[in-house]
């Protein structure tokens, strides 16, 4: 559940940053497909409240744990340690998100990439078809 | 003239957080479908640095590959969700940690 609020919140952010196209596709495909997707599974999965067989707070969560401060600590080291002074967006990035723009782009400059996604995505759905089909279907 | 905005390292830190919990997620969850939806916030993560520098930069690139990283994205939660499914019906159970018949 938060995490649709998380894709709706980061849809926000996106419009900050003039880019219109991706705060709409964001809607659309994280919160609006992915996400039902994802509730359907946990749907049909019927998982009932999760049996909490007392999750040890064992050493391997205790390494990840470490092991993530210490990543966000490089991290946060690197991007505020010194002011990069850009705290104006140019005037090219208002269109260059629109939809026009992001249009014109994909269909000159980025057509074969696009053609390529088409390809993956019949993949992914072939894929998908066949990985959910029944077994008392099959010969 | 240029557009007033929140400095940039601010949206890159946040992305590092929120690409960090991601990551830390992953590891620490036994349950199938919550590891699924923290690799969606760690792709979520980068998108947000990819839209960022490409509005800083004036350079379209970024928000073209945050579209195609969409796509995949969107591919990939279909086949993951179908493998989980196709898990659960032999294994009755989506906790990854029981999934151990190769282990020797």
């Amino acid at each position: 559940m938060s995490l649709i609020v998380h894709f709706f919140t980061l849809a926000g952010l996106y419009l900050t940053l003039q880019a219109q196209f991706i705060a709409i596709i964001q809607i659309l495909v994280y919160a609006g497909a992915i996400m039902v997707l994802v509730v359907f599974v946990i749907m049909l999965l019927n998982l009932g409240k999760e049996e909490n067989m007392h999750e040890k707070f064992n050493l391997r969560k205790k390494m990840s744990l470490a092991i993530g401060v210490m990543l966000v600590a490089q991290f946060l080291t690197v991007f505020l340690g010194k002011p990069t002074g850009m705290n104006a967006l140019p005037e090219k990035s208002l269109q260059m998100g629109s939809t026009q723009g992001i249009g014109t782009m994909l269909f000159t400059e980025y057509l074969f990439p696009f053609e390529a996604i088409s390809l993956l995505l019949l993949a992914a759905i072939v894929g998908a078809v066949f990985l959910a089909k029944r077994k008392s279907e099959s010969a | 003239m240029n557009l007033q905005s929140i400095p940039l390292e601010f949206y890159l830190s946040l992305s590092a957080i929120l690409f960090t919990i991601g990551a830390v997620g992953v590891l620490t969850r036994r349950n199938a479908i919550i590891i699924f939806m923290c690799i969606e916030m760690m792709l979520n993560a980068v998108n947000l640095t990819l839209v960022s520098f490409s509005a800083f930069m004036g350079d379209s690139a970024g928000q073209m590959f945050v579209f195609f990283v969409m796509a995949v994205a969107a591919a990939e939660a279909a086949i993951g969700l179908a493998i989980v499914l196709a898990l659960f019906r032999v294994k009755q159970s989506v906790y990854v940690d029981e999934v151990n018949i190769m282990k020797w």
